[in-house]
């Protein structure tokens, strides 16, 4: 008999998980109250810049990124507890992005690329996003040029915080293989960028579309490591959109036990109703359930094979977890459940979001299956 | 001499089990404590835990003065871990073990630590528990069995149901009414660890679900039993219960070790989902049910990584008594659906039972999810456990 248990996700914390923990929840509760996120949904850019900066100043964007370019050289499951509490928060924030352009920089980027990019993106005083591109994205290069530059045409969609960051990770196909590029958002024609409508509206998403835009040669990531990195920055994505699942999870259970405590109907408060009682039990067991896959993940990640299978997991009941109790928190507020004034709905949209990005849970069940069966 | 360490431990209870365990006795055996329905499972298992018992890998941790090892809780997890891993048999008396021995010795007087608890350990002594009611189960707080003070005694009337192992117990730990006209219900309770083999104590086997024999009605005619049977004091019976259940549900700690009931095992479904044949090819290649499968492995990580996270304090600062009390209802739904799930793997099989040749696992699955019941409804259903999690941990008005 094959022992699966030997490829699972293994449960520690270390100490500077549990500072960040407490320095994150903190700050995420002072700095996002909802009402500010709900201002910030009205605003094009949708995110607060000072609170940006503050992150920035207290080296989160650097968490992961080597010492040697700025960073302070610790795990991606260090980051998790920041990525959590910013989901608890709602927080709108490029953090996710931001920080997975980082790593891809920082596993792909040339020495040059590494020496002058990614200090700053480390310190925060620049912002990189990525452009992946969806299924179906045409992004290519014609061809290439003598100095290893491309023309690159095509469509990349869903490109997160495009139209403010500093710097886009520009993926595009050439021949049969993959590229990245390090594009300046500054350079990019005028007309590049149009804002996608999406279902979440804490978050902001922009289609990228090209004409022969030309990449310089010294733009171009190191093609020996693209696919390595590529691998990297989908892990480090689906662990992060997974904390940020977890958190969300907690909030909006929380929310609505809060409504269950106080709402009356029948001269009852209706959190006596085991109708409402017992399935937001199950939507904290959810939670309970998807925080220990969370924290294992975190701990696991640079295990070989461990580390997939425990993101993967994390990331499919993450998923599960905030769908169910953000559906059922809409449901149990009534109609103030369907107006947009209720913070259920905003955490149903975000849940649909981060289901999306980095493979949804059928999909990770799916590679799951592979991998363990 | 010097207590061993946990390693030398470890390594003599790794030896000792891998010696030990019995051969396959050629007859099936229990699964859970709650199911001893054969006298010859009976013997065979009261056996076995004797055997466990004076070899020193049962009751490690609890102090030497009243039979125990008097060592750490960490030596006799190595022993559990020693006796899983050889796949020993389940120990018999789990109510003695789990819950009336960890009572006695928080609450209990210095006679009773000294009466009852070697006894315990060594399956001299069976212990049943005397909480359900037929006519009040969930409901425990109203039990009404009666017990009248006369001089030193109480008179017990009334009834019991669901009594696990109760035609074997020599004691119960049973909850009654000593004063029917208290200010409330549960002030009118009182804990008593009463004897069984006494007159006036009757019990009578139920046939379960599974067709089998695992508990009983016991009827209270007059019996009279001492006032020193009381533990916790008159009046304080319902408190001492929850105690009891929090043992039970394993959300408080001081159990005598090893383990009363074998879950199923996921490996096995596994192995199950790659050998069971479904249209003619294996029931794994089915992409809904191998989407199951991935469903159950992470629910059944998520639960040990559960039973892990609880000790690291920084990752429960929230809702600090939540793992805790969610692990049963947790364990016993998740059993529940696994073992189901075997038997739809098994396809047209699942349609034998226990003794068939034809049958594809000589019935195990079907014994085993009619089996899961009993971890579903018994100790509080799952019903009484999700309004107890909605109450105490998030703090949701209660249900009236
Ligand atoms: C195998 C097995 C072994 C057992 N062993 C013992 C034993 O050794 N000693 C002992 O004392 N007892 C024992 N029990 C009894 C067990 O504790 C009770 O069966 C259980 O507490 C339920 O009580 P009940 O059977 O009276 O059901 P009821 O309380 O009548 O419940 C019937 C249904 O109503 C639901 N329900 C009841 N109240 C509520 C509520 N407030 N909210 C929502 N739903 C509710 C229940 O969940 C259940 O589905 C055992 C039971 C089993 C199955």
């Amino acid at each position: 008999m094959t022992d699966i248990s030997a490829s699972l996700g293994q449960l520690g914390i270390s100490e500077e998980q549990v500072d960040l923990l407490h320095v994150a929840t903190e700050f995420c509760r002072d700095k996002s109250p909802v009402e500010d996120v709900r201002k910030l949904i009205e605003t094009d850019r949708g995110y607060d810049e000072k609170v940006w900066s503050e992150i920035a100043e207290l080296g989160w964007l650097g968490i992961a990124v080597p010492e040697e370019f700025g960073g302070s050289g610790l795990g991606v499951g260090e980051i998790v507890p920041i990525a959590e509490q910013m989901g608890r928060a709602l927080m709108a924030t490029p953090f996710i992005p931001a920080t997975v352009a980082g790593q891809l920089l920082a596993k792909a980027g040339t020495e040059r690329q590494k020496e002058e990019v990614l200090p700053a993106l480390a310190a925060g005083e620049r912002f990189a996003t990525t452009a992946f591109g969806e299924p179906g994205d045409d992004m290519a290069a014609l061809g290439e040029n003598e100095a290893g530059g491309f023309l690159v045409s095509g469509t990349t969609r869903l490109v997160e915080y495009a139209a403010d960051a500093d710097l886009i990770i520009l993926a595009f196909s050439h021949g049969g293989s993959r590229q990245l590029a390090l594009v300046e958002r500054s350079a990019l024609p005028g007309e590049a960028l149009r804002r996608e409508a999406i279902i979440d509206d804490t978050r902001r998403a922009y289609e990228l579309r090209l004409d022969t835009f030309e990449v310089a040669g010294d733009a171009v990531l190191d093609p020996d490591k693209v696919e390595e990195a590529l691998a990297h920055a989908d892990m480090v994505g689906a662990l992060l959109y997974a904390a940020d699942m977890v958190g969300g999870t907690f909030r909006v259970v929380d929310y609505t036990a809060d409504y269950l405590r106080t709402r009356k109907q029948f001269e009852k408060v209706i959190g006596s109703f085991q109708a409402l009682k017992h399935p937001l039990v199950d939507a904290f067991i959810g939670h309970e359930r998807a925080r220990s896959h969370l924290y294992a993940a975190a701990h696991s990640f640079g295990d070989q094979g461990r580390g997939e299978v425990a993101v993967r997991m994390a990331k499919a009941q993450g998923e599960k977890a905030y769908a169910y109790a953000a559906d059922r928190a809409i449901q149990f507020h009534g109609g103030f459940g369907f107006t947009y004034d209720c913070d259920a709905g905003l955490h149903r949209r975000r849940a649909i979001w981060n289901a999306t990005r980095y493979g949804d849970a059928r999909a990770q069940k799916r590679r799951l299956a592979e991998l363990l069966f | 001499m010097t207590d061993p360490t946990v390693e030398e431990f470890a390594r003599d209870a790794d030896a000792w089990f891998s010696e030990n365990v019995p051969e396959d006795p050629g007859f099936m055996l229990p699964l859970t404590f709650m199911e001893v329905g054969e006298d010859r499972q009976f013997d065979f298992l009261r056996d076995w835990q004797r055997k466990v018992y004076e070899a020193g890998y049962l009751g490690a941790a609890w102090p030497t003065e009243y039979g125990g090892g008097g060592l750490s809780e960490a030596h006799q997890k190595a022993a559990t871990r020693a006796m899983r891993k050889y796949r020993g048999p389940i120990l018999l008396n789990a109510i003695g073990l789990n819950w009336a021995g960890p009572l006695i010795l928080d609450i209990g007087s210095e006679e009773q630590k000294s009466a009852y608890l070697k006894d315990i350990l060594s399956a001299e002594d069976i212990w049943c528990q005397g909480f359900s009611e037929p006519e009040h189960g969930s409901d425990l707080g109203n039990a009404q069995l009666k017990a009248e003070r006369e001089g030193d005694e109480f008179v017990l009337n009334g009834s019991k149901i669901w009594t696990t192992q109760g035609n074997y117990a020599k004691y119960m730990i049973l909850l009654a009414r000593t004063n029917p006209a208290a200010e409330n219900k549960y002030a009118g309770l009182s804990f008593f660890l009463s004897p069984m083999k006494i007159p006036g104590i009757r019990t009578q086997k139920i046939k379960k679900l599974t067709g089998e024999f695992g508990f009983t009605q016991t009827f209270f005619e007059d019996a009279r039993i001492s006032a020193d049977c009381l533990i916790g004091g008159e009046g304080n019976g319902w408190k001492v219960a929850m105690r009891t259940l929090e043992y039970e549900r394993g959300a408080r700690g001081g159990q005598a070790g090893g383990y009363v009931s074998i879950p199923p095992d996921l490996m096995e479904i596994v192995e199950l989902a790659k050998t069971a044949k479904r249209d003619g090819a294996a029931a794994m290649d089915d992409p809904v049910l191998k989407d199951r499968m991935v469903d159950y492995l992470m629910d059944m990580h998520a639960l040990s990584l559960g039973n892990e996270r609880k000790r690291m304090m920084p990752l429960v600062e929230d809702y600090p008594n939540a793992l805790p009390l969610i692990s049963k209802l947790e364990f016993s739904e998740l059993y529940r659906e696994l073992s189901e799930f075997a038997l739809t793997l098994l396809g047209p099989k699942a349609a034998y039972y226990v003794g068939e040749e034809n049958s594809a696992d000589g019935g195990w699955w079907a014994r085993s999810y009619l089996n899961a019941f009993s971890a579903t409804i018994g100790g509080g259903t799952s019903q009484i456990q999700r309004n107890i999690i909605g109450e105490h941990v998030l703090g949701l008005p209660k249900t009236r």
